[in-house]
């Protein structure tokens, strides 16, 4: 025997499944969304993914490299996620050195400043994203048009998304009924001609991805199935009690980048619970605050917040959402 | 749908190589190297010299306490050594070297037994013989039979569980014995409920080897006592504790045995070697071990005398093959990676796996991404991330409440962690030191 025998402890087999694969399959399950912004917004959304996707690999490398001097792996594939999630989670033609600047508050401060990947309790994309809206307000609420030209890089004048219209003009005392000419159709909506964050436009494209996620095992259908049923099933309420004050479900699960925030964030492995019933209370809480942000508080949007404080009590819901252990529920012997 | 333990389990391939292979028998070793210690509990004291001559079955080191056994020698020959010798464990243990003399093989080795159901013994007996013979838990435990037969007055075990799993991928050797020894195990099943006065059991058979349960089917028709049960493919199903959950339903406590829930549970193969006790008088000096790997020219199943050096029985396959990097007593999932094949087979050696290049190697281990799929698949409800971590950081108490004594070892979460984290080593690892510090309590 010339090679040496390796003695290790059992398992001796694996079952090739690679943190690696995970996250490319994610990476896989994002590109019909990124075709359909390619074709709604042309350019800007090719400028606006590679400035994110780039600027992330690029700081995490130097982070690591230079400051932190551990290994650099921007090789994973996570940080190219955290590239591509923030440009679908900002509006195509923000100034290029935003961009720039929420990737390294992205990779920076929400991923390598707490330990790198596996430790970061916030979605670093989501991170990214929040800190824009809250620093430049009027450039991150400015969404152009969708073109129908596709050359034509869109005009950051116009438009709103369909919730921001909707929560204007219910505070101007408009109703339902006069709001519905000014939104999107629900078919507009599903398929992505309508206003909003690059990547959030087309509800099917998303859905794509992210019944590809659950076929591929990355992710579980519970986040996703249980965060929009709450969704839907809250919004309902108010819309059966109120149908003028109050959008329709429909409208809630198509737009505001619920679909995105739903199978792409909440989802994150790292920053969602690890057992199944941990998953259902997180799903049940980012469904409610999203509801609650979306109709009292001051964005018409909201589940980027949901998500991010549903992430804070992540550690605690997996402290007490453990699984059941086996033999931990003691039967009378039986005789 | 078929009956499986509820929580977690993996379905790695199969590799199943062997399982038409009938199992041949290996030709007399030379010499034998017999370990004195090849089960759980005392070692057995040697009671024979050197230059001794022995006789087939003879005993050559007693049983030591309630929970120890007899060690048999497999061959007739002459004590030459007594010796330290490396076994399984990686550590050197004393073993009896006997060298083989062909001139004096007996009768007793060849074959027919023809099989013999009526059941003469009365318990007493039965239990005496099981003692004698050196039965231990051949499905890898080696725990002492005895010992779990022992039911003292407070008997309240209704149901007996014949363990026929064998969930390790690639291993075939408790198949091949199904198969061919259907109906000597049936009658060995009938000795147990007799002995135990119990009127149920119950042999559990995953559903990759439906020949198997058909075999014990049809040998067990005649008896409406004895059950067969086809089990969904799913490792670790072969755990004691898994398997009476999906069989029976019923739940071992934390810390408890199968006893304290009206059972007990025993390998296919101890059942055989049981019978062949009490039917035959013949004591355990050979088990049916799987020669497997993806590169073995001839991988079969053979009846292989204990003490016989892995050597001889990879030689017998064809010689271990180019590019080898690891060879496996056990099975892949939880067998133990040895050496060198002066290694010999013991009572707990179900198979010897020879691993190549491409599947021995490990991954580097990467950061946790806590995608929870080792907390998914653990079937003892563990989240073996947690406990790794804790260990890790020499937490132990903590790793203590969080239950980390129940891992059954089963592997399934380093199986599938796609950060190939060694998430069992470090558990391991965890679980001696909280063993200490409980017995330094104590
Ligand atoms: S923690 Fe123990 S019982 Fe659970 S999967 Fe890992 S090895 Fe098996
Ligand atoms: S399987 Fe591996 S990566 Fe996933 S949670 Fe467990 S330890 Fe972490």
């Amino acid at each position: 025997m010339a090679d040496p025998i390796i003695i290790s402890a059992s398992p001796h087999i694996h079952s090739a499944r690679t943190s690696k694969k995970v996250m490319y399959d994610v990476v896989i399950a994002l590109i019909p969304a990124f075709l359909v912004s390619l074709y709604v917004f042309g350019y800007s959304a090719m400028i606006l993914t590679s400035i994110a996707v780039i600027s992330c690999l690029l700081f995490e490398f130097l982070i690591q490299k230079y400051i932190l001097k551990t290994k650099v792996t921007i090789s994973d594939g996570s940080a190219l996620i955290t590239g591509i999630l923030l440009a679908f989670n900002l509006p195509a033609g923000l100034p290029i050195w935003m961009i720039i600047v929420g990737s390294l508050v992205a990779i920076g401060v929400a991923k390598l400043s707490f330990g790198g990947l596996g430790f970061n309790i916030f979605n670093p994309a989501l991170v990214g994203r929040v800190f824009l809206l809250v620093s430049f307000p009027v450039q991150m609420t400015m969404w152009p048009t969708a073109v129908e030209n596709n050359t034509v890089i869109a005009d950051a004048v116009t438009g709103a998304t369909p919730l921001g219209i909707i929560k204007e003009g219910l505070q101007f005392g408009e109703t339902m009924t006069s709001l519905s000419a000014k939104i999107p159709s629900n078919m507009d909506m599903l398929l992505g001609i309508t206003g909003g964050s690059l990547g959030e436009m087309s509800a099917i494209a998303l859905l794509i991805g992210g019944l590809y996620l659950i076929i591929r095992k990355v992710i579980s259908w519970h986040i996703p199935v249980i965060l929009l049923a709450t969704i839907a099933i809250m919004t309902s309420i108010f819309w059966l009690v109120n149908s003028e004050q109050f959008a329709n479900p429909i409208i809630h699960i198509l737009s505001g980048g619920a679909i995105l925030g739903t199978f792409y964030m909440a989802t994150d492995l790292v920053t969602s619970p690890m057992t199944k019933k941990g998953m259902v209370i997180f799903a049940i809480g980012i469904g409610i605050i999203t509801v609650v942000i979306r109709l009292f508080g001051a964005y018409p949007e909201g589940i980027s917040f949901a998500i991010l404080i549903m992430n804070a009590f992540v550690p605690l819901i997996n402290k007490y959402f453990k699984p059941r252990r086996f033999g931990s529920k003691i039967k009378a012997k039986i005789v | 749908m078929l009956k499986t333990f509820p929580k977690g389990g993996i379905h790695p391939a199969e590799n199943k190589i062997t399982s038409s292979k009938e199992i041949k028998r290996m030709p007399i070793p030379k010499v034998v190297y017999v370990p004195i210690a090849q089960h759980i509990g005392i070692p057995s004291e040697i009671i024979v010299d050197r230059k001794d001559k022995v006789e087939i079955g003879q005993v050559v080191a007693k049983s030591s306490g309630f929970v120890s056994s007899n060690i048999h020698s497999p061959v007739a020959g002459t004590v030459t050594k007594l010796d330290m010798i490396v076994d399984t464990s990686g550590y050197k243990k004393q073993c009896i070297v006997i060298r083989t003399d062909q001139k004096n093989e007996s009768n007793f080795e060849e074959p027919n037994f023809p099989l013999k159901k009526e059941i003469s013994m009365d318990q007493k007996d039965i239990l005496k013989h099981i003692t004698d013979s050196g039965i231990v838990g051949l499905g890898g435990a080696t725990f002492p039979s005895h010992v779990k037969l022992d039911l003292k007055n407070d008997n309240h075990v209704d149901c007996l569980i014949i363990n026929g799993v064998e969930c390790e991928p690639y291993l075939t050797a408790d198949h091949r014995l199904m198969l061919e020894k259907a109906d000597e195990i049936i009658v060995g099943i009938q000795i147990l409920m007799h002995a135990l006065h119990i009127q149920e059991a119950v042999i559990g058979i995953e559903n990759n080897k439906k020949d198997a349960i058909k075999a014990l089917k049809k040998a067990a028709q005649s008896d409406k006592r004895i059950k067969v049960a086809a089990l969904q493919v799913k490792y670790p199903q072969g755990s004691e504790k898994q398997l009476i959950k999906a069989i029976i339903k019923r739940e071992v406590p934390k810390g408890g045995l199968p006893m304290d829930v009206g059972i007990i549970v025993h390998n296919v193969g101890t059942i055989f070697a049981i019978y062949q006790a009490v039917q035959y008088d013949r004591p355990l000096i050979e088990r049916v071990v799987t020669v497997t790997g993806k590169k073995i020219e001839n991988a079969s199943n053979f009846w292989v005398k204990i003490g016989t050096p892995i050597k001889d029985l990879v030689n017998e396959v064809g010689g271990i093959p180019e590019g080898t990097r690891k060879i496996v007593n056990g099975g892949p999932m939880m067998g133990k990676a040895i050496k060198n094949t002066d290694v010999p087979v013991t009572k707990g050696t179900s198979g010897i796996l020879v691993i190549s290049e491409d599947e021995a190697s490990r991954g580097e281990p990467k950061n946790c991404i806590r995608c929870g799929e080792c907390v998914d698949v653990c079937p003892m409800g563990l989240e073996p991330h947690l406990l790794m971590n804790l260990t890790e950081k020499g937490i132990y108490e903590t790793a203590a409440n969080e239950d980390i004594m129940t891992c059954i070892e089963c592997g399934s979460c380093s199986y599938v962690c796609p950060s190939h984290r060694p998430l069992l080593d470090y558990i391991r690892f965890g679980k001696s030191i909280v063993k200490k510090l409980n017995t330094a309590k104590n």
